[in-house]
């Protein structure tokens, strides 16, 4: 047995995170966590990143886990260092994104004093957090510490935030022995009854459909769907957060469903007698109007959170458990079936509502844009998005073929997420190519990450699609608000090109470029980070699009 | 109880006993317009761990409340009591009536 050690919890903390596997954190520094800094900038196996804000460190974690699946951290201060991590908090909440938030508190003797920079960051991250903690001592920090990892990334993943006090950062704690770094909880037993009956409703339907949901991105269960969708022969739709489960050009892939979906893929639901949803939430985004959601179908669920089970819409066969395992037991249990009747007039449907992409031939429209960017990638590339027309424009064009290479703020629609969380998917993949695409209201928010990206030197492209405007809320007035268009214009728009320059970035411009797609192949092409400007028609709609409140099968412009 | 009132029933959680647990718990159901009418919480055995009482509406969400309390990590167990012995009922007269609270000074 080695010799007891006496460490700080600071450096308990250290310790923990680098026999946890982590490797590089993002944070900022303040009096409430400086202790914690101290002791990270002896580690030789931790790399800091240094972000602008807070927020940005957030999305760095954020970015990092989405691309790799595994669990990563972020450090912040007390009081305004927390409260400005807690949007990228939230979001990781809403999409089940591994994070573990370390953030700095007043010592234990000013708690509830009103202390300087004292904030409730236990109160403010309870409904935010998948779990949260309050550390009370040093030595506490030896439990909780891997249990934030294992609940960060057992069942259903999400953000864990462990709140540690100054004074227990400073506090001396004798290690006789290491805990095992947290890891994820063994899969539940998932009942055999439930999916002999589940393969009997399949072989009985006679217009099913497969519907996966980011739980299948996040159990890895891409390969699997795929295999289980050829062999009951099942068309399929995927949410937002699961494009790249299939790839788009499968016979089988219907696309996206939902508000901005392929027409084929809500129309296929409206017909569906049997819906297999698979790590899907029925979120409204996806669903339209709950009632009239693929009204003739009969409903399997299955999803590691039990919870989701019958939320919004009661299942006939709801199987809790982890989606990966339970498509292959449930696949060894189905007889291959080519459906001939149903997959025709699925053909029949995508040749009747398939998705439009006019302009897609022409690199200066949106759709073109995306489909340029496209053809100067390979399939391992990393998509980020912000959050707006750019974002649906992305998720509509985009040949999604991989999973983990899409990301996006599904659950919060975050604007603001894209850059940093492109920057951490590239320090994830320093050897990759990551591209942004980001709007030009939504690259201000998070903006100042642009030098954490030129200090960084990641391999990150941004494509900003630029048309002067909160486009999707201006969308929104155009159609929905009587063509009032109140507050989504703006009248001062920054020279986005000399801005990135300002913070140490290349940058080229489309509008200006005698030929687009050379200019847009060598710049990324050539590594490093850069910035890649191009002017979009605000006049330009995200179609087609289910108003609100109505049925998925009312699309406009489908 | 006057008898207008809907169903209720008790919910009863054993958890760890520490100082944000009850936010946890309650957060539950703030977060979801969903009242609570009744709490009783006391710790048992050596102290480690409390019992939670919680006195519900009766009401097509509680199965979805359930669920979201058992994933709460602080969260042993839950239950749902048949009856709570007129527990409640009898706690009822040991509180004084609104009226006879006295005001709270205006801030
Ligand atoms: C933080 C935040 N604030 C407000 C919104 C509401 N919102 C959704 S899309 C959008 C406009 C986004 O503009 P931009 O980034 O330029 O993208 P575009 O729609 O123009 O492509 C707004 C304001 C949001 N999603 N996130
Ligand atoms: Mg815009």
């Amino acid at each position: 047995m080695s010799a007891t050690e006496i460490l700080t919890g600071a450096e308990v903390v250290v310790r923990l995170l680098e026999r946890q596997g982590i490797r590089v954190i993002a944070g900022i520094p303040g009096s409430a966590n400086l202790p914690l800094y101290d002791a990270l900038g002896h580690s030789t196996q931790i790399r800091h990143v240094l972000p602008r804000h807070e927020q940005g460190a957030g999305f760095i974690a954020q970015g990092m886990a989405r691309a790799s699946g595994q669990p990563a951290v972020c450090f912040a201060t007390s009081g305004p260092g927390t409260t400005n991590l807690l949007t990228a908090i939230a979001d990781a909440k809403l999409d089940s994104i591994p994070v573990v938030a370390i953030t700095g508190q007043v010592s234990r003797s000013l708690i509830g004093t009103d202390a300087f920079q004292e904030v409730d960051t236990y109160g403010m991250s309870l409904p935010i957090t998948k779990h949260n903690f309050l550390v009370n001592s040093a030595a506490d920090l030896l439990k909780i510490l891997p249990e934030a990892f294992r609940i960060a990334v057992s069942g259903r993943p999400g953000p864990v935030l462990v709140d540690i006090p100054r004074d227990v950062q400073l506090e001396k704690v004798d290690v006789a022995t290491w805990p095992e770094p947290g890891k994820a909880d063994a899969l539940p037993a998932v009942d055999d009854a439930l999916l002999q009956t589940a393969a009997r409703m399949i072989a009985e339907a006679r217009r099913p459909v497969l519907y996966l949901g980011g739980g299948v991105i996040h159990s890895g269960a891409a390969e699997t769907a795929r295999a289980f969708a050829e062999q009951g022969g099942l068309p399929t739709v995927t949410t937002l957060m699961a494009l790249g489960a299939l790839p788009v050009e499968h016979p089988l892939s219907l696309g996206m469903l939902g508000m901005h979906g392929a027409p084929c893929a809500n129309m296929a639901m409206d017909e569906s007698d049997l819906l297999i949803v698979v790590g899907a939430r029925f979120d409204d985004r996806a669903t339209g109007k709950l009632a009239e959601f693929c009204p003739q179908a009969r409903i399997i669920h299955i999803d590691i959170d039990p919870a989701e089970l019958n939320k919004l819409r009661a299942s006939h066969i709801a199987i809790s458990g982890d989606v990966e395992t339970v498509l292959r037991r449930l696949q060894a249990q189905l007889k291959p079936q080519d459906r001939p009747d149903w997959l025709s007039h699925i053909r029949q449907l995508k040749t009747d509502w398939p998705l439009r992409l006019p302009g897609a031939d022409d690199p200066r429209t949106h759709y073109g844009l995306v489909r340029a960017v496209a053809a100067c990638l390979d399939d391992n590339a990393i998509l980020a998005t912000d959050v707006g027309q750019h974002q649906m424009w992305a998720a509509q064009a985009y040949p999604h073929h991989k999973p983990r290479r899409w990301l996006t703020s599904g659950g919060l629609g975050t604007m603001g997420f894209g850059l940093p969380t492109a920057l951490g998917a590239a320090l994830a993949e320093p050897d990759n190519t990551v591209v942004c695409f980001s709007g030009d209201g939504s690259l201000l928010m998070n903006i100042q990450e642009l030098v954490t990206a030129a200090q960084e030197n990641v391999n990150l492209k941004i494509v900003l699609m630029n048309n002067a405007a909160l486009g999707l809320v201006h969308q929104q007035q155009t159609m929905f608000y009587g063509a009032r268009r109140f507050a989504s214009l703006f009248t001062h728009v920054p020279d986005f090109v000399a801005l990135a320059r300002a913070c140490g970035i290349r940058a080229i411009d489309l509008d200006t470029a005698d030929d687009p797609r050379a200019a847009l192949a060598e710049a990324i092409k050539q590594r490093g980070p850069c910035l890649i400007h191009c002017s979009i028609d605000v006049q330009q709609l995200v179609c087609p699009i289910v108003p609100p409140g109505a049925a998925n099968r009312e699309m406009i412009g489908a | 109880m006057n008898s207008v009132s809907p169903k209720r029933t008790v919910l009863e959680l054993t958890v760890n006993n520490h100082p944000g647990v009850m936010s946890h718990v309650v957060g539950l159901f703030s977060r979801r317009a969903f009242n609570v009418e009744g709490i009783l919480c006391l710790p048992v055995g050596n102290g480690d761990i409390s019992r939670i009482w919680l006195l519900v509406d009766e009401d097509g969400r509680l199965p979805q409340m359930i669920r979201q309390i058992e994933k709460l990590y602080d969260v042993k167990s839950i239950l749902r009591r048949q009856e709570n012995d007129g527990l409640f009922d009898r706690l009822e007269e040991l509180f004084t009536s609104p009226n006879d609270v006295s005001q709270k000074e205006p801030q």
